[in-house]
């Protein structure tokens, strides 16, 4: 039942940011959703300083909207202050995250959270964390009803903003010009990236948020020719690296957040290298 | 003039406090093919981005058929430069022509079966039908510039605001898009089309604005071409300048309007 447990929390991790991390790739703003996944660090701090060790509600909102508040600033550096995209990312994420850092060691006494955590969350823990009613019955742990809650969020979010979403994400300008409001969808992403990144920070950590945002969109990126398709791609190659990383983890008994990752890696390359030779051989036969 | 589709007041427009477009000041006729000239970086799109709103003007205003922009979004149709999105975007053919059918309105409704056959509908005008469900990044040059144009279709308007449509495209393509335009016009709307060849401005266009930061001239055609005009919009460009003096020289084209007709 432990296995279950901590697969079933990956895999709705997986999915969430593999969902989100497909339309980040495709308005080329995968850094930004690194930027979020750390620069929440200090929001999320707080608001275990605030509500004990269990988050409640309106700390999650709270450190989530730290999430978008990044976004902000990252917008007003590169605008206001003339810096290139990237160097504005870098600067507010590792500002934030190092207040983060501060503001655990600070509180070392306090809270039990500490810094591996935060890298490579404590997904291992998640078995032990049961909700169980008065009569003793369990009902699965905490942070699976939670993720699942938030992956159920994320695609009806995604359903009905569908037209939304693809036509800010491909062509912002011409919707711009038909008075659809580019503010208000790319706000609506920036929220559900922070907030799905507060949601499965405590489980699985920075890394693996990071991994799952980027990777198994990126893999599907690159077999993929119309976006639904990459929804739905990505989210299988998540879900296969949630999967396959806990085995990895328990034959080399290593981290399991760590080896989930390096398996996002690993199916990146095996399509990679099956897509050079599959473009090879279709250029081999000659073309009248 | 008596029905205005389009007029610019002192519109100044600037980037990093220096000016792009500078007291434009204009009036567009409707029902006909206007072209918009000038040399590169003249400020060409950015008056096209500050009609649809685009760009934030630093002083003046625009009127589309008397009225602000946002009263007659719906009646507008823009065409960006096609340079300006990612063609490698997983997305089909049909999927980017349907987005003509998106508005405000209907953004959480589902795609009817009725835009469907719009969509199909302007494919095969543009002759695309056949190409409906391949990848956009496996399109031409020209066939991109078309679905574009499908797109644009779809939209009905009475304004249709075209960022370069003629560039990249082949002389049949180029040939097939003027037509349709001059089936716009037929139908009574209005073409405003950026272009920068002058050699095939004078053959396409009824109105022509000449544009270099400043409103060098606006007026039908007629008006526009000569070298004194021409010198000014493209001045000091020595190649271009021959070129131009040719063209004056030619001076043929109301002798040619009246050979088409
Ligand atoms: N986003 C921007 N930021 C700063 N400067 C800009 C921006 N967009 C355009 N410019 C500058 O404004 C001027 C006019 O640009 P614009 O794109 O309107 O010219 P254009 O006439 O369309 O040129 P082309 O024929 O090359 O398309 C150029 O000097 C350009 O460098
Ligand atoms: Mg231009």
């Amino acid at each position: 039942m432990t296995a279950f447990w901590i697969i079933l929390t990956g895999s709705l991790v997986a999915i969430c940011c593999s969902l989100l991390g497909s339309y980040l790739i495709l308005r080329r703003m995968a850094m930004v959703g690194d930027a979020i996944s750390h620069a929440v660090l200090p929001g999320i701090v707080l608001a275990f300083l605030f509500s004990g060790s269990r988050e409640t509600l309106p700390m999650l909102i709270g450190a989530a909207c730290l999430g978008v508040f990044t976004t902000v600033i990252i917008e007003l550096f590169h605008q206001k202050a003339r810096l290139q995209s990237d160097a504005a990312i870098g600067i507010t994420f590792t500002w934030l995250f190092a207040i983060g850092i501060i503001l655990i060691s600070f509180f070392a006494d306090n809270i039990d959270l500490d810094q591996d955590c935060v890298l490579y969350g404590e997904i291992a823990m998640v078995p032990l964390d049961m909700i169980v009613s008065a009569t003793g019955w369990q009902f699965g742990p905490r942070p699976v009803w939670i993720l699942g809650f938030t992956l159920l969020l994320i695609i009806t979010f995604i359903s009905i903003g569908y037209k939304g979403l693809f036509i800010t994400t491909f062509n912002p300008e011409y919707a711009k010009a038909i008075g659809i409001s580019t503010v208000f969808w790319h706000y609506s992403l920036m929220s559900a990236v922070s907030l799905t990144t507060v949601v499965s920070f405590e489980s699985v950590g920075a890394i693996l948020v990071v991994a799952f945002l980027i990777v198994p969109p990126a893999t599907a990126y690159l077999i993929v020719d119309d976006l639904k398709k990459m929804l739905i791609l990505s989210s299988i190659f998540g879900l296969l690296s949630a999967i396959s990383g806990y085995y990895l983890a328990y034959l080399i008994n290593g981290s399991i957040a760590g080896a989930m990752a390096t398996m996002t890696g690993v199916f990146f390359t095996i399509v990679f290298i099956f897509q050079k030779i599959r473009t090879k051989n279709a250029t081999q036969v000659p073309n009248f | 003039m008596e029905n205005i589709a389009l007029e610019t007041h002192n519109l100044t427009v600037s980037y990093n406090r220096k000016p792009v477009l500078w007291n434009v000041d204009f009036k567009l006729p409707a029902g006909q093919i206007i072209g918009i000239i000038g040399p590169n970086g003249s400020g060409k799109t950015t008056l096209l981005k500050s009609i649809m709103g685009l760009t934030p003007l630093s002083s003046g205003y625009v009127e589309i058929f008397g009225q602000q922009l946002n009263e007659v979004r719906s009646r507008i149709s823009y065409v960006p430069q096609k340079e300006s999105v990612d063609w490698d975007f997983p997305a089909s053919v049909m999927d980017v022509v349907l987005m003509g059918r998106y508005s405000p309105k209907n953004l959480f409704k589902r795609i009817s079966k009725k835009d469907k056959d719009i969509a199909a509908e302007a494919l095969e005008k543009v002759n695309l039908l056949e190409f409906s469900n391949r990848q956009i990044s496996q399109l031409s040059g020209g066939q991109q510039q078309r679905v574009f144009i499908a797109r644009s279709l779809t939209q009905n308007a009475d304004l249709f605001i075209m960022d370069e449509p003629f560039v990249g495209v082949d002389a049949a393509t180029e040939q097939a898009i003027l037509k349709l335009m001059q089936e716009m016009k037929e139908k009574g709307k209005t073409v405003i089309v950026v272009h920068h060849d002058l050699q095939t401005a004078k053959d396409y266009f009824d109105w022509i604005v000449l544009l270099n930061t400043r409103l060098v001239a606006s007026g039908p055609k007629a008006d526009i071409f000569n070298e004194e005009l021409l010198q000014e919009a493209y001045g000091g460009k020595l190649n271009v300048l021959s070129k131009v003096g040719e063209l004056v020289r030619q001076n043929d084209f109301p002798i040619r309007e009246k050979q088409r007709k």
